[in-house]
């Protein structure tokens, strides 16, 4: 009958296709990535990958780079360093990376071969209030009120971490009520009203001027957040890549970046 | 779904002339777009670490997200079918002005992304909405941040699934045997107790097993309400996303079991849910 017939083909087709896509998948893990970047084809295109706290100044060198380098894209992935460096490792085709920390570099660099990483910024954590303060935070101290609602990165992500290692170096507890994907989640929680305090990065409480504080702590300076950056050495741009990296370590570069609040390496 | 076997003829003949006709032109795309759907679930299975998944999943924060997860779907379902089932009997039995309205918004969560129902359910229930304010200096309820949040997030995602089976349902049942329960002398409670509701209880727990799971597989929308915090408000998929960050193999082993999860009930659940009215 039909069903027996038809039966007999849906199994075998898709059978025959996982059976192709195991083969597949065990071979050429690495390459498939590479095979999908247009830019092999000439097509100049430079894909950066980058923390989402360089999301303001790498857009801006991101034009500054096409303008001296016409015909030429700079693409940007901004996100988690910790979820960027995951996406190379299984294959993205990234050209540069910049990360938010050294670790989240290194789970790139110990996988797939990248130029030697260079620090270009640091980035240090600042305490962020709403712009009414309600709970009257103005000490790293205050965050450990269990009255007082406060939001931390996640710990598998660059700033989660180095919160924990301020607040280590404060030798306080602090128990959040929320541990955030990001940096820009947790800021976002702090915008809206919704926790008192967070510790995010200075640059992050400059970049919403406006909407929060920022409050500095000493203990900030034990839990500086140094920021790396490679080229990917099977970056299908590879000169471009280069160039990109010489831009971000060149003056203009440092202006850029210090102006919207990190520190020089 | 397929074309019946023609039932007049038999045999050899009739099989070739059926096959004959077989539409390849809608077969090979309908493999190829199953195998698409499989595939990737197929491939959690090929790179899950086996020999140390039961470890894996033994350890307390894989049994604390499982045990919040339950817990929050289970209330959210509750919930569900406490509004729900009275909000589908509105839609299907009364009639009223703005109806199809107010049968598109419940539906809009469907298609919603999550993650604008969680900002939407901040700016109304955070602690600075609209209602949520209120609530704040009112009773000292703040929902963000807690259980109940998580529970209220996915009880906005997983509504429309029991409405919409519900409200199916009862527009399929025989309206005969209210009005005669009616002519009875049974009141309008009493015939919806005891008739509508049995009639359409298979279509009650359809609907309410979808919400379920999906209440359980929700993310969007409890991250962004709800926040993410073990023990209060990390659930499996919250898990899941943040293992990934550094420990992609604890992120398969979460997954698989939400897999299962959802496997397991669709297929219990299929025959109701594909032939449900």
């Amino acid at each position: 009958m039909v069903f027996r017939r038809l039966s007999r083909w849906a199994v075998a087709v898709p059978v025959a296709l996982v059976i192709a896509g195991l083969s597949g998948c065990g071979s050429e893990e690495p390459a498939t990535s590479s095979a999908s970047t247009a830019a092999a084809a000439g097509a100049k295109e430079l894909n950066v990958f980058a923390a989402a706290s360089l999301t303001g100044t790498f857009t801006e060198l991101g034009r500054t780079f096409e303008t001296a380098h016409p015909g030429t894209t700079v693409k940007f992935n901004f996100g988690s360093s910790a979820t960027l460096a995951q996406q190379i490792v299984q294959g993205a085709p990234a050209d540069v990376f910049a990360a938010a920390s050294p670790a989240t570099m290194k789970t790139v660099t110990d996988a797939s071969p990248a130029s030697a990483p260079t620090t270009f910024v640091r980035n240090k954590l600042e305490i962020a209030v709403p712009k009414d303060n309600p709970a009257k935070v103005d000490e790293l101290k205050d965050l450990t009120d269990p009255t007082v609602k406060v939001a931390l990165c996640a710990e598998q992500v660059p700033c989660g971490a180095a919160a924990v290692r301020a607040l280590n170096a404060a030798g306080l507890k602090v128990t959040p009520v929320t541990l955030e994907q990001d940096v820009k989640a947790t800021l976002t929680k702090v915008e809206l009203g919704e926790v008192d305090a967070a510790l995010v990065y200075t640059t992050d409480v400059i970049a919403a001027a406006g909407k929060v504080r920022g409050i500095d702590f000493p203990e900030a300076d034990k839990a500086i957040n140094d920021y790396p950056i490679a080229t990917l050495s099977k970056a299908p741009a590879g000169d471009l890549a280069k160039q990109f990296v010489d831009l971000v370590l060149s003056q203009q570069g440092k202006d850029v970046l210090t102006t919207a609040g990190f520190e020089a390496p | 779904m397929t074309a019946r076997p023609d039932t007049s003829r038999s045999g050899a003949a009739g099989r070739r002339e059926v096959s004959a006709r077989l539409p390849w032109m809608l077969v090979l795309p309908a493999v190829a777009g199953l195998a698409f759907l499989v595939l990737p679930l197929a491939g959690l299975l090929i790179r899950a670490p086996w020999p140390t998944l039961l470890r894996r999943l033994a350890e307390p924060q894989v049994l604390e997200a499982l045990r919040l997860s339950l817990l929050c779907a289970t209330s959210a379902t509750a919930v569900c079918v406490l509004f729900g089932v009275p909000l589908a009997w509105l839609l299907a039995r009364v009639e009223f002005p703005g109806r199809r309205v107010v049968r598109a918004l419940v539906t809009v969560p469907l298609v919603l992304p999550p993650v604008v129902g969680g900002v939407a359910l901040l700016l109304v229930l955070g602690r600075r909405g609209l209602i949520g304010q209120w609530l704040e200096s009112a009773f000292g309820i703040t929902l963000p941040f807690t259980t109940i949040g998580v529970i209220v997030a996915e009880a906005f995602v997983a509504t429309p699934f029991l409405v919409i089976s519900v409200e199916g349902a009862l527009r399929a049942a025989d309206r005969r045997f209210e009005e005669a329960a009616a002519t009875l002398g049974a009141s309008r409670w009493t015939v919806f107790r005891r008739v509508t509701l049995p009639l359409i209880m298979p279509g009650v727990v359809a609907g309410a097993v979808l919400c379920w799971a999906r209440a359980l597989g929700e993310f969007g929308a409890t991250i962004t309400f709800a926040g993410n915090f073990p023990g209060t408000t990390r659930t499996m998929p919250l898990a899941v996303y943040l293992a990934l960050e550094t420990e992609p193999e604890a992120a398969i082993v979460l997954s698989l079991v939400l897999l299962t999860v959802s496997v397991v009930i669709l297929a219990g659940l299929r025959d109701r849910w594909v032939n449900s009215p």
